[in-house]
């Protein structure tokens, strides 16, 4: 069972996916976080791994991300952390990072611990389609796990067919040429991008990522495609002396 | 040609794409049109033109007579210190503006570090009347404050890092993000020979004119192209790596890269690559790089803004796997003594990065030998830092 398939096979519209960054604001967050999301009905879960040099991410997500390593977050602390998660939530869940810490990590000791704890897929943007195809796909396709690419305004479209055929789960939308964190709302361009790419029939859904700030980027993002993720602005609500208080009110904010 | 790029990108282990996808259309047109571009006669040409006319080149091949008396070698420096804008920087920066202009490209963006880089393509931002933005991190703002207003001077906009260390690195990040944020027209003109192939491989190529020259100049003097020993500063390497270029076939020629060990390789203020760092991945190529068990990059640190990198570029990592090329590395006051010893022996201050290159000597083999120096750039910027050192 590959649990982001079945959610896209239940759901084709306003699929609400929200990233946050792993250690943050402390480092044994994780799990209430989840918990509440899951609680809110929220329908996929990116469980961000930090890095030092996220080249990415905007101000947002490099603050959380620093946060969380000076906290002690590492690939070894986090998945000691969803050992267990699955009693908790059957929302699936997505890990989302750059490519040297899981590489230090060692890419088959990574692969083993996202079975054992019963995650869903991984998004790793700046690992080239070479190494996915040595290092990660006989065995995603063999247990049925997903990895999710991004395209962007500037993806060809033989790259993005290309993408479409390697890919299972989703493909990741992203919405302009930017970094995380910026605030959109949807221009001319975008929306030209966004009818471009459904015209083009792929395969997979498609979710649409970077600059969804509030209920009406939400829901715009949501007429172009099966969902939207929130990132950076779904960070900067959290409040570390509520936490679960903090992410009910910014979901009700949005759903 | 065993320590050549192959045709995905890499030199042995080293190397390859590692970018989001945001800069892939970026990184495939350069990647489909750089040989093309840069093998045409006209782009030879009006490359060739600027060097010569502009940049002031080929720049001398010295004897130096007293720092040869003292170490009874035949040391010979390479002058890149009498380039126009005062080092190697400007090679690479004359071919990717040219680049820039094939691919019609409307704006420049590049990194710095001892704001030399940054200097030199302030310079041909001028020259050729494009938009030009440095990003640079908030230390080395302070410690190579000339050459920010020299930037400012010719018109580029200098742009703080304010994270991580705020140095090299950090001004490399913010440089991919704003790449990412306008990718159109842009051309991110990189400083060194690290980051996303072809990056490495076409700034090497602009830099080998160095060693080009080198080859006809010694022919010259000592009736055979090739010396014993070729030394070299190595902060991303595109210095050492314009050096080596035409010998690294040549077993004759013992190839060594100086490293900056900072406060020292076992002090954990340091950017001493070889020696402390690991395979991983770092802005766009898989290299040695300085980081903890959790693959978080390491802060390096160097008394010189230009190594202070935790990486070095992808050609190196193999020539060093391969142990083609020695890599040495030399403390703040080694650098600075022997930055202290060229000028009063030769009568040349030195880049504090170049300096590293002058404090080996004693390391070596080389009495009798005939050994060339990479005189990458010249101290200008660095008084204030010789000043509050002070030992001199
Ligand atoms: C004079 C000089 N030499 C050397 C370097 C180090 O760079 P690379 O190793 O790419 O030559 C710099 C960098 O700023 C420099 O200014």
């Amino acid at each position: 069972m590959n649990r982001i398939t079945n959610l896209f096979k239940e759901k084709k519209n306003n699929i609400l996916s929200i990233y946050f960054t792993a250690g943050y604001p402390s480092l044994n967050d994780s799990i209430e976080i989840i918990k509440t999301l899951d609680e809110c009905n929220v329908d996929l879960i990116e469980i961000g791994m930090p890095f030092s040099d996220p080249i990415a991410d905007g101000p947002i997500i490099q603050n959380s991300s620093n946060i969380a390593i000076n906290n002690g977050m590492n690939l070894n602390v986090l998945f000691d952390q969803l050992a267990d998660i699955r009693k908790i939530t059957e929302i699936p869940i997505i890990l989302m990072g750059y490519v040297n810490p899981v590489y230090q990590f060692g890419y088959d000791k990574f692969i083993k611990k996202i079975l054992d704890c019963h995650l869903d897929g991984l998004i790793l943007p700046d690992l080239p389609f070479d190494d996915y195809k040595i290092q990660f796909k006989s065995i995603f396709d063999k247990k049925n796990l997903s990895f999710i690419s991004l395209i962007t305004p500037n993806t060809s479209e033989d790259r993005i067919k290309q993408i479409d055929n390697n890919s299972n789960g989703f493909i990741y939308m992203v919405s302009s040429s930017s970094i995380t964190g910026k605030k959109s709302s949807f221009n001319k361009n975008q929306i030209q991008y966004f009818n471009r790419i459904n015209s083009l029939s792929l395969k997979n859904p498609k979710i649409i990522g970077f600059g969804i700030s509030d209920k009406e980027s939400f829901e715009q993002a949501c007429k172009y495609s099966n969902g939207a993720i929130i990132g950076s602005n779904f960070i900067k609500s959290l409040d570390k002396n509520d936490l679960s208080k903090s992410i009910r009110k910014y979901i009700r904010l949005i759903k | 040609m065993k320590y050549n790029v192959d045709n995905k990108g890499f030199y042995g282990d080293f190397g390859g794409s590692y970018i989001p996808e945001m800069l892939f259309s970026n990184i495939d047109e350069l990647r489909k049109n750089y040989l093309n571009i840069v093998n045409k006669d006209s782009f030879e040409k009006e490359f060739n033109y600027y060097l010569n006319k502009y940049v002031g080149r080929p720049t001398p091949l010295y004897y130096a007579n007293r720092l040869s008396e003292k170490y009874r070698a035949k040391i010979y420096l390479k002058r890149e210190d009498l380039c126009h804008t005062g080092a190697h920087k400007i090679n690479n920066t004359i071919g990717q503006i040219l680049l820039a202009k094939a691919l019609k490209k409307k704006k420049i963006i590049a990194e710095t570090g001892a704001g030399q880089h940054g200097v030199a393509t302030a310079t041909v931002c001028a020259l050729m009347g494009m938009d030009c933005v440095i990003y640079m991190g908030e230390v080395d703002i302070q410690r190579q404050k000339p050459n920010v207003e020299r930037m400012r001077i010719l018109g580029a906009d200098v742009r703080p890092a304010l994270s991580g260390s705020k140095t090299l690195k950090d001004a490399t990040n913010e440089a991919m993000r704003h790449w990412i944020n306008n990718p159109d027209d842009t051309h991110y003109i990189i400083g060194s020979v690290v980051g996303p192939h072809p990056y490495p491989d076409m700034v090497a190529r602009f830099q080998s004119v160095i060693s080009k020259e080198l080859i006809y100049q010694l022919n010259k003097v000592e009736n055979r192209n090739y010396p014993d020993f070729i030394i070299a500063c190595v902060g991303g390497g595109s210095n050492a790596a314009g050096i080596f270029y035409h010998y690294l076939e040549n077993s004759k020629v013992n190839l060594i890269g100086v490293e900056a060990a900072g406060l020292g390789v076992s002090t954990n203020k340091s950017a001493a690559t070889t020696k402390l760092g690991k395979k991983g991945v770092l802005h766009g190529s898989k290299t040695l790089l300085m980081q903890d068990e959790n693959g978080q990059v390491t802060e390096p640190y160097s008394i010189s803004a230009g190594l202070d990198y935790p990486g070095i570029g992808p050609l190196h990592a193999h020539l060093f796997n391969s142990k083609r090329c020695e890599y040495l590395s030399v403390e703040d006051d080694e650098a600075m003594n022997a930055g202290i010893e060229l000028s009063r022996l030769e009568g040349i201050i030195p880049a504090i990065e170049t300096a590293h290159a002058f404090s080996v000597f004693d390391k070596l083999n080389i009495k009798g030998k005939i050994v060339v120096i990479n005189l990458s750039g010249r101290g200008d910027k660095d008084l204030e830092t010789y000043i509050k050192w002070g030992k001199y």
